[in-house]
């Protein structure tokens, strides 16, 4: 590959920018990783919220008191609503959650398990239901609250549908980050490519006359600059992977339960790692056009 | 001055009633037409001002004229697509007033310079190269950097520089200006041996002693014109 193999006719390696590109791309890096992990953290959280709420449904029978008299009533009803779901077309499955499992729930909010026993609870039951069958749900609530009234029926689909709006706004923001970090890279590049074009313009000059074709000198700046960008871009990587180690180890620590379960998988460190080359790419072609865009000015 | 012209592509340079000016300021070259067969050779004379390192410039390219017509190897340069530029400037060697040396790179370096934008291989490089800055006395300088050399040894770098690649026309800015009379007469020598190899020849010069010993002609400049050239002192 000519962008490798070739040596350089311009003494670009004590040029100021032999400092500060590195640097700027290293920053630019970090960020890119910080902003691409959440996107793609986000979008597997998103995924993984509506395929587990996709087919399922929540119905609620309303709060009834505690002792053995009003147990043996509310499963009646129970079993009444139990009935109206068989029958209803596109339930695959409906299964009262225990008592005890209502109380685990609402453990990690309300404390105590045999305080929240005392308390007066609804009966929840989950409903599967085929996912390629449409239920009414307005229909099946009211039939449900025939039987028992005040029984709800919820089919998450106002909840998912705000954390959809959030998660995508979020997603949009990261990409936006990404193509900031892009473009600030390349300006970047452009500024130091032209000041090095301004420090080296005599042996340009030289190159030009003696008969180099313009690629000839872009070449020289877009090798340079690509390893500036991937030596910046590595060093980037190595940043945003020990902030992202650190904000894992803080959740791992946190209270179990509270924040999803949620890593990155193998192709997703796959698209990581392939970050700093992005950066030296995006800067070299910057560096080659921006050279290439000077030399058209010149005689 | 009035000169026979013909339109066809055997000049290697030709220009016609070109001129020259820098920003506002009035022409530094006025209505300059002459033209340049395969295989001459010319000495570019005239006092220090007259134009003559314009004139230069113009024909290795480093600027293009304010008006008139200059075609370079039978090409109009100002309707020359511009990646094809290169290409013509190689065929022209050029031996800069001031060198024009790279500092930063080696005596060997320097010279292999107009191979290297031409693709040659680095094996023909070192094969040749060497033997050239031998040829003009350098041997021992082969890596020397521009900045240890002195006056004569960067105008001979420079000049092997200017005749490596066999240019069809070479153009030498007073080649002659930091050597003893010996090594200028040398020189000449080895412009004259490129010249009976085919390539046109054009040193502009104050040395009145080579112009005398060398008898080829004369493109006389005054005050940014070309005029018949006035007999040398002394001949």
């Amino acid at each position: 590959m000519a962008l490798i193999s070739r040596r350089s006719d311009l003494p670009t390696q004590r040029d100021a920018s032999s400092r500060f590109v590195p640097l700027l791309v290293a920053l630019m890096v970090f960020l890119a990783v910080l902003a691409l992990s959440g996107l793609m953290i986000l979008h597997g959280l998103t995924a993984r919220w509506e395929r587990d709420i996709r087919g399922t449904l929540t119905v609620q029978i309303p709060i009834v008191a505690s002792g053995p008299e009003a147990e043996a009533r509310s499963h009646a009803k129970v079993e009444a609503i139990l009935n109206v779901l068989a029958e209803t077309p596109g339930i695959l499955q409906a299964q009262p959650l225990p008592r005890d499992r209502i109380v685990a729930l609402l453990e990690p909010w309300l404390g105590s398990a045999d305080l929240i026993g005392e308390l007066p609870l609804p009966r929840l039951i989950d409903v599967t239901s085929d996912p390629f069958v449409t239920i009414d749900v307005k229909t099946l609530a009211a039939k449900l609250e025939a039987v028992q009234p005040g029984t709800t029926v919820e089919d998450h689909r106002v909840w998912l549908g705000r954390l959809l709006r959030l998660s995508r706004s979020v997603e949009a923001l990261s990409m936006l980050v990404l193509a900031l970090v892009g473009i600030t890279t390349s300006a970047t590049v452009i500024f130091a490519t032209r000041t090095g074009m301004a420090i080296h313009h005599q042996v340009i000059e030289v190159l030009h006359l003696i008969g180099a074709q313009d690629d000839y000198i872009a070449r020289q700046f877009a090798r340079r600059t690509f390893y500036m960008g991937l030596k910046g871009g590595i060093a980037g990587l190595g940043l945003g992977i020990g902030a992202l180690a650190g904000l894992g180890y803080m959740a791992r620590s946190l209270e179990g339960g509270i924040l999803p379960e949620v890593w990155l998988g193998l192709g997703h460190w796959a698209a990581l790692a392939l970050l700093p080359l992005a950066a030296a790419w995006i800067a070299t072609l910057t560096a080659r056009l921006a050279v290439h865009r000077a030399l058209a000015r010149m005689t | 001055m009035s000169r026979k012209l013909s339109t066809g592509p055997e000049h290697v340079i030709r220009f016609e009633s070109v001129g020259l000016r820098y920003g506002q300021r009035p022409e530094v070259l006025e209505d300059i037409t002459f033209a340049l067969k395969p295989g001459s050779f010319h000495f570019l004379t005239g006092a220090s001002g007259a134009g003559k390192s314009s004139l230069l410039r113009l024909m290795y390219l480093g600027q293009r004229p304010t008006r008139g017509l200059v075609t370079l190897f039978g090409q109009d340069v100002a309707t020359v697509p511009r990646d094809k530029l290169p290409a013509l400037r190689r065929r022209v060697g050029v031996v800069f007033q001031d060198f024009h040396l790279l500092d930063h790179m080696s005596a060997m370096d320097n010279v292999a310079l107009p191979l290297r934008v031409s693709g040659v291989s680095e094996a023909e490089i070192k094969k040749h190269v060497p033997e050239l800055l031998s040829w003009v006395g350098l041997a021992d300088h082969l890596n020397a950097k521009p900045p240890v050399l002195s006056g004569g040894q960067k105008q001979r770098v420079a000049i092997a520089r200017a005749v490596i690649a066999r240019p069809d026309l070479l153009l030498a800015d007073e080649p002659t200006g930091n050597v003893d009379d010996s090594l200028a007469t040398r020189l000449i020598y080895l412009f004259e041996e490129l010249n009976k190899l085919g390539t046109t020849v054009v040193i502009a010069t104050h040395n009145e002693g080579l112009l005398r010993n060398f008898p080829h002609s004369r493109l006389h400049l005054e005050r940014g014109r070309l005029i018949d050239p006035p007999p040398l002192k002394g001949a």
